[in-house]
């Protein structure tokens, strides 16, 4: 026994040094040696090998979704279904992993986060970043020039997970795209409109929408000639008001509302905020000085979701509990797929879920609600034994009326057991067979809220 | 402009080369000598790197859904979903990869089939194979005794497409289950009931379900004289009778894998029948076959199997057929498989099988794989090959020239007014009677269930 041990540890040790020197990229000669040493050493540890213990684990960041989270991770998606499809979106899929060469060059800094796939002979694989390049490919591929559509599928990222504490590897994203040349500002105020409409419906409290005022800046400047100047003046005035009235009270501005360039530099800005006053969420949108540019394939104006809490105290300020949306416009991404780069100018919003999933279930623990996971309308059951033929062809013609319906797996189950199953699992109907209804050519149909019969013994 | 043809002609040649050396697994140093060579070649090609052309397309073997396929893909789930709730199955989703660990050791011949990802310094990972190995995970892992679930996600294989072609690398498996310890064959009637059912509302005409038993199939090999350690390899060639000929089938098992020729022929004689229940009985009065206790214990249960199918009302589309053989090692039972027939073309003509769109069977040994203790949790279920079922759908559509609307504005109406009826409806459910046990009348018993329940899926959050 103490030869295992010290054989185990032996084991654990080598593995730690082919661990090391893998990371540190030693050469390849020396890693296939301690590789070998390794491999000798679990030989010795011999016979073992086929009861090999293993740890039953899901890989690091990722997660089972059980019944229970499930009903409120479909709970989430008809929410956000039902709205991309109120604005008339389209819906597409696509693999989850794409060619390496698609994802290389999109991501910046990010890009090692990209989970590989290992080389085994045919084409370099990995697995999707996000939701919008893929869509971008798939734009290029089709020579697609306009379309609207939805996409919610999980995406991946090798996060490390002592820098972000609780972020997943494996998550969902809800994205939603407009791509196409289209009249300014209209597509971009519906995807804000969008974000409202998801976020009150799903009923978060409160939230806002932050611009991010460094891109509204750098458009101005960059794009419409601003002088920075005036820009910095513009700046000063996002400070100390930092809503939509904020226009408003540029454009009446004596200095600004003078000066040709500055207006023409608010252009775009005033549009987007007429749409947005009404589509009646301006109080929602506010400009935030500090929020940084988002991926690098982002061209314009970055808007981010958040929640806020309510102040439990009189005065408190509301604190933000993270970013629950986000989005942006992003003409050049189409243009570095096509061959001819051709550009297609796209905006988009991106539904931060696995944020939103946490939130609905704390909800629903603190509520104390039950929540069934199945559909399940009526159990079939037997009040005596050898009933087992009659519930088999009853629940079959139930199945084939359309009714949801189970029977237990057993020959002879007794009655309350077969009621405790309907307890535990929400069903709220119980159809009884007994041999004197079976006679009369009636069913005992129960309803198992009520408890007053089973103890009484009526119907047993 | 001819220096620059010879110089790509020698970045795709010694390309090629660098890929011939990793494809044999030659030594590291030589496959890092080469691949410097390419590179430095690259290098020459120089100046057009930032212009880099690629194709645009998907990884082989997979492929994007457009809103089209998307609208097909959406009605043939509906039906599918709704027939595992109305069996009361719940739902689960799990990562799409696993440890490789986990995946080791499940798939026999089919493991280098598998997805690897790379090894990029922390776990090693894979791509799963199917859903069956991580829902035996799942239930080792949450120590579950038993359970109902249903399972709709993609899986992926790298599947050699010059052997089967068409075949998708990643594909959806629609998956149904049902763990626990229970009476025998009254979950694996339902889930064949539950096959009927599905084939029957997706309207794809005509279908047949074979039902075999990994027993019988060994109890069978061993009375006509296979040796134990041929059993699986030729339980893979009778596996191929529904595409090869007896002929061709015997001819693998003899040349190919050294099996005597009598007990070829031997098998021949069993594996050629196929028929209902009067089969089960005519084996188990079969000389050799009643003398083996594997059989014999297969035998028993498919005979119980068929009194529960008669009992179903579904035994016309059930046939036993001692030639299914089926796959996967995992397999310790009752083993099915569903078939779409064409209708004959002309008078007479015998109705070919189009492929399998479903198949299953049980599976008692997987989940004690998982467990420390190596504790059982016997299981049963199906999969549903929704692929091959997407492609029919399509092309009907298309050939009855059916408008499929991609979008839903035109039914903001409707859905307005069915959202109405959902909340009177769940009112009237709420307003029901409690502690009133009723005597309905047979006929009437549909109509009071539907009048006490909401028709539509219950709200599951207020």
């Amino acid at each position: 026994m103490a030869d295992r041990a010290a054989l185990e540890e032996a084991v654990r040790l080598q593995g730690e040094r082919v661990r090391g020197l893998k990371l540190q990229k030693a050469g390849a000669e020396l890693i296939e040696e301690e590789v070998s040493k390794l491999l000798k050493l679990k030989a010795e540890l011999g016979s073992d090998e086929g009861k090999q213990k293993f740890v039953l684990k899901t890989p690091k960041g990722t997660r089972d979704y059980s019944p229970r989270q499930m009903a409120v991770r479909e709970k989430v998606f008809d929410v956000i279904i039902s709205c991309f499809k109120r604005h008339g979106a389209e819906v597409i899929d696509t693999p989850v992993f794409e060619l390496k060469e698609t994802l290389t060059g999109k991501y910046g800094e990010d890009s090692k986060l990209i989970y590989d796939l290992k080389d085994q002979g045919g084409e370099l694989l990995a697995l999707r970043y996000d939701l919008t390049v893929p869509f971008a490919r798939y734009l290029a591929m089709n020579k697609l020039t306009n379309i609207k559509r939805y996409h919610i599928a999980k995406v991946y990222r090798r996060d490390n997970p002592a820098m972000t504490r609780g972020r997943y590897r494996e998550f969902y994203q809800c994205d939603f795209d407009i791509a196409g040349q289209f009249d300014p500002m209209i597509p971009d105020a519906e995807c804000l409109k969008i974000i409202c409409e998801i976020l009150s419906a799903l009923q978060l409290g409160d939230f806002l929408i932050k611009m991010s005022w460094e891109d509204v800046k750098n458009e101005m400047v960059e794009e419409k000639g601003l002088a920075s100047e005036v820009a910095d003046l513009i700046g000063a005035y996002v400070k100390q008001h930092g809503g939509v009235s904020l226009v408003e009270q540029l454009l009446q501005d004596p200095k600004l509302s003078q000066n040709k360039l500055a207006l023409e530099g608010l252009g775009d800005l005033k549009l987007l905020f007429e749409y947005l006053t009404l589509f009646g969420i301006t109080e929602k949108i506010t400009f935030d000085l500090s929020l940084a540019r988002g991926l690098d394939y982002y061209t314009g104006v970055i808007y981010e979701a958040v929640l806020l809490q309510t102040p439990t105290r009189q005065g408190e300020e509301p604190l933000g509990v993270g970013s629950v949306a986000a989005g942006g416009r992003y003409d050049g991404l189409v243009g570095m797929f096509d061959p001819k780069g051709r550009k297609v100018p796209c905006v988009g919003l991106s539904i931060g879920v696995e944020r939103i999933f946490s939130i609905v279930e704390q909800r629903m623990e603190a509520s104390e609600e039950k929540v069934r996971t199945t559909e399940t309308q009526v159990l079939v059951a037997a009040a005596q034994k050898k009933l087992l033929e009659e519930r088999l062809k009853l629940v079959a013609e139930l199945w084939d009326r359309g009714i949801k319906a189970e029977l237990l797996y057993k020959k002879n189950p007794k009655l309350l057991t077969q009621l405790q199953y309907c307890e535990e699992t929400g069903i709220p109907l119980v159809a009884i067979i007994g041999e004197q209804e079976l006679k009369d050519g009636v069913v005992k149909l129960r309803s198992v809220a009520s408890r007053e019969e089973v103890s009484e013994g009526r119907g047993i």
